[in-house]
């Protein structure tokens, strides 16, 4: 990025090629579309671009561009959410979308697989998490960052990031539950919620 | 320990980043802990779940539209050192504004000579200058201060000697 200060147009590309793919999937995991979350990581490159001559390494160039990223993904999801809400003003009162069907625990997954897709199950199962906890799985778990850099782009400290995260795994341990194994069934008498 | 205090430590001993102290606690834990050993293993099958969502690749013409609207962008021009700082100017501009409003403000205008005392006030008032001096030398007296004070009775006359006493006197 120091490059890219200086005005080395390579060193953009190079930032460029790198991140591109990883910002793209991080926002496509957020706003669930694949037209925004394209149009927002290109946000993402332009404000890295303009902002490159103020950049100063005090903190990593990806704690900087996914907290960009992020919020950028969050105003959208907010405003989306709002925009669906004055369109249907007069309509009754519905969930932005239905809610996840947890099949039962005796159900056979395949059987349920029929009417909903696998991926798209796992998907609304991270969808339906608080915004904290949502962004905290995305960065932990596909992005592979490590604590210290989730907590500063969440602004919270690393003790709190692990609180949020066991909530966020435990939430979806449940949520997917039919999906993580057949053996949870078998364990569902020793299992104990939190 | 109890369950809930590992639980915070728990992702952490699964992913291999918790210190070794952390690790050894987590462990010890969950020799003694169904549970949380359940948990542990459901946590590790979840995320080989979470791995079968496919990546999302941008699209072919992602670069392209970016060089687009990076070409576009307004590029600085040779003056625009020139331009002050938004900040800059603004506090020049207050500056300026607080020293115009400073030389307008009444302390600072000069003195309005159109009610300035004529020549023969000023013959009067140094007439009166002795009076004026004595009176100013008494009231600041500090031997007025050690006087008793009077009581409303004797500050009030009464109404006979506050009567003039005819024109004799």
């Amino acid at each position: 990025m120091l490059d890219v200060k200086a005005g080395d147009e390579a060193s953009f590309n190079l930032l460029l090629q790198k991140y591109r793919t990883p910002l793209v999937n991080f926002l496509y995991r957020m706003v669930r579309d694949s037209g925004t979350a394209e149009d927002l990581a290109q946000e993402v490159f332009l404000r890295v671009y303009r902002a490159r001559k103020q950049y100063s390494p005090s903190a990593k160039f990806t704690t900087w561009m996914f907290r960009i990223a992020t919020n950028l993904a969050l105003n959208s999801v907010r405003d989306n959410r709002f925009r669906r809400m004055q369109v249907s003003l007069d309509a009754p009162v519905e969930e932005d979308e239905p809610p996840i069907q947890v099949p039962a625990r005796d159900m056979r997954i395949d059987e349920h697989m029929v009417e909903r897709d696998r991926a798209e199950f796992i998907h609304r199962a991270i969808a339906a998490l608080p915004e904290k906890q949502r962004v905290a799985v995305l960065l932990h778990k596909y992005e592979e960052m490590d604590y210290g850099e989730i907590a500063r782009i969440l602004e919270c400290s690393e003790s709190a990031l692990k609180s949020v995260l066991f909530r966020a795994y435990e939430t979806l341990r449940v949520q997917l539950a039919p999906l993580v194994a057949g053996s949870v069934v078998h364990r569902a008498g020793e299992g104990r919620t939190l | 320990m109890k369950c809930d205090d590992v639980s915070r430590e728990l992702i952490a001993y699964l992913d291999r980043r918790a210190n070794s102290a952390d690790r050894a606690v987590v462990e010890e834990h969950l020799k003694d802990c169904a549970a949380c050993r359940s948990r542990a293993e459901d946590f590790r099958k979840l995320w080989s779940l979470l791995d079968e969502v496919p990546a999302h690749e941008p699209s072919f013409g992602f670069d392209a539209r970016l060089r687009q609207r990076i070409a576009s962008e307004p590029r600085p021009r040779w003056f625009a050192w020139l331009v002050p700082r938004p900040r800059l100017a603004f506090t020049m501009a207050l500056l300026v504004a607080l020293s115009v409003w400073m030389s307008r403000s009444p302390q600072n205008r000069p003195t309005n000579f159109a009610n300035a005392p004529s020549e023969e006030e000023q013959f009067q008032m140094i007439d009166h200058l002795g009076v004026l001096e004595n009176f100013d030398l008494l009231s600041k007296s500090d031997v007025l201060s050690e006087l008793p004070a009077r009581t409303p009775q004797e500050k009030a006359p009464p109404d006979d000697e506050a009567q003039p006493k005819g024109d004799g006197g």
